[in-house]
């Protein structure tokens, strides 16, 4: 364990970058979690065991969400895809094109909606510094 | 481009990185108010005012049967502090060096610094700002210019927000002259100060340039509020020669909910 989550000098970025990617790796954990289970579940024939990772892959898929979550209302853009393609019936590509082209023409990569917050160029991004804020 | 009008300035992508660096480094240390209060925003440079959910009691009517009232908000104060860059300061900074000087930038961080810290904990009259000492309905403790009488006089802060049924955990802004004492500052047996103090407000102390005296405050939320139109940013000015000028800015407003949840302690004498 290092901090490869870093593909840039840690030093360097500032602290909600440092933030954004540590939870893009704990997504990236949870999804391969999910992986495994899938996998393990395909061969196990024990139903006790079964039951255990089934409960088990359940929260991994709690956990996806909150961290897909938390990275989505982070970003506003990303948030305006997923809505255009999750949740959606139909074809996926076909959705995922089309939520792109509306989310390009729309809102600034700085821009939150859900939260009503505006970060311009040039921002020091200090805001809050109470803990737990 | 923003009305900061950065790609104006000439300084390169590695500059204006070491700036913002720079200025971030010298700016968190003294933000005192942020650690304390309740932070909303940014929510853009264009957000002028607060909304405070009332109105004026005088009628402005103009017509019979037509009641007209005005809303009261709070407006955003911006603070602007300006500084110079030398060129060739920002030239060395491309080619790598590790010293530049940012004498100046480093003095504008701490007026802006003190700017927001007296807007949050005393008052800003002429900007319509009545800020946490001002606010608070309860007496100052004397400090009686004795620093190893803090614990007593943090305690009985604390205690006077208890009997007002203001819950914690509490956090201490402590001015220059009083973090100075405090942190050097052990009760007899060794004891360090600041430890004991901790273990009484069960929440931060923080060191706040421009507060005068000290201020003990409940941080359980929803007591005061700062709230931010654009966040601190360095935006670009003019540039000769020789200097590049800029300017950090802000713009905020600050709002005290409930004045009894805060009690202020006088500076130490002597």
């Amino acid at each position: 364990m290092g901090f490869d989550q870093y593909h840039e000098p840690p030093q360097e970025l500032p602290e909600e970058t440092r933030t954004f990617a540590r939870l893009c790796a704990s997504l990236t954990e949870e999804a391969e979690a999910i992986g495994w289970y899938e996998q393990r579940l395909a061969l196990e024939r024990d139903p006790e065991a079964r039951a255990v990772m089934a409960d088990a892959v359940g929260e991994e898929y709690k956990h996806f969400c909150m961290d897909f979550e938390f990275l989505i209302r982070r970003k506003p853009k990303w948030r305006e895809i997923a809505q255009g393609v999750l949740f959606q019936e139909g074809n996926i590509v076909e959705h995922g094109e089309a939520a792109e082209a509306a989310a390009g023409e729309s809102a600034s990569p700085n821009e939150d909606p859900s939260s009503g917050t505006r970060v311009v160029a040039g921002s020091l991004g200090i805001g809050s510094l109470k803990e737990g804020q | 481009m923003s009305h900061l009008l950065r790609e104006h300035a000439p300084i390169t992508e590695i500059g204006w990185r070491t700036i913002d660096d720079e200025a971030r480094e010298r700016l968190l240390p003294g933000l005192a108010g942020r650690r304390l209060v309740d932070f909303s925003g940014p929510h853009g440079w264009e957000h002028s005012a607060t909304n405070l959910g009332r109105v004026d009691k005088v009628d402005l009517s103009a017509i019979e049967g037509v009641e007209a009232s005005r809303r009261v908000v709070l407006p955003l104060v911006e603070l602007r502090a300006r500084f110079t860059i030398s060129r060739e300061e920002l030239r060395a900074g491309d080619r790598g060096a590790q010293d530049i000087d940012f004498q100046d930038l480093d003095a504008a961080a701490q007026r802006i610094v003190e700017a927001e810290n007296l807007a949050v904990f005393h008052s800003w009259p002429k900007a319509g700002i009545d800020g946490i000492a001002e606010r608070s309905p309860h007496s100052a403790i004397e400090s009686e210019g004795s620093v190893e009488r803090y614990p007593a006089h943090v305690a009985r802060a604390v205690e006077l927000l208890l009997r007002g049924g203001i819950a914690g955990p509490y956090g201490l802004a402590l001015g220059r002259e009083e973090y100075t004492r405090v942190v050097e500052s052990a009760e007899h047996g060794g004891y360090p100060l600041l430890d004991h103090l901790r273990k009484i407000l069960e929440g931060p102390i923080v060191w706040a340039p421009g507060v005068s005296g000290a201020i003990v405050l409940s941080m359980r939320g929803g007591d005061f509020a700062l709230e931010s139109g654009q966040d601190l940013s360095v935006g670009y000015e003019c540039h000769d020669s020789d200097t590049v000028t800029l300017y950090l800015e802000e713009s905020f407003s600050f709002h005290v909910l409930t004045p009894e949840a805060a009690v202020a302690i006088s500076p130490l004498q002597g």
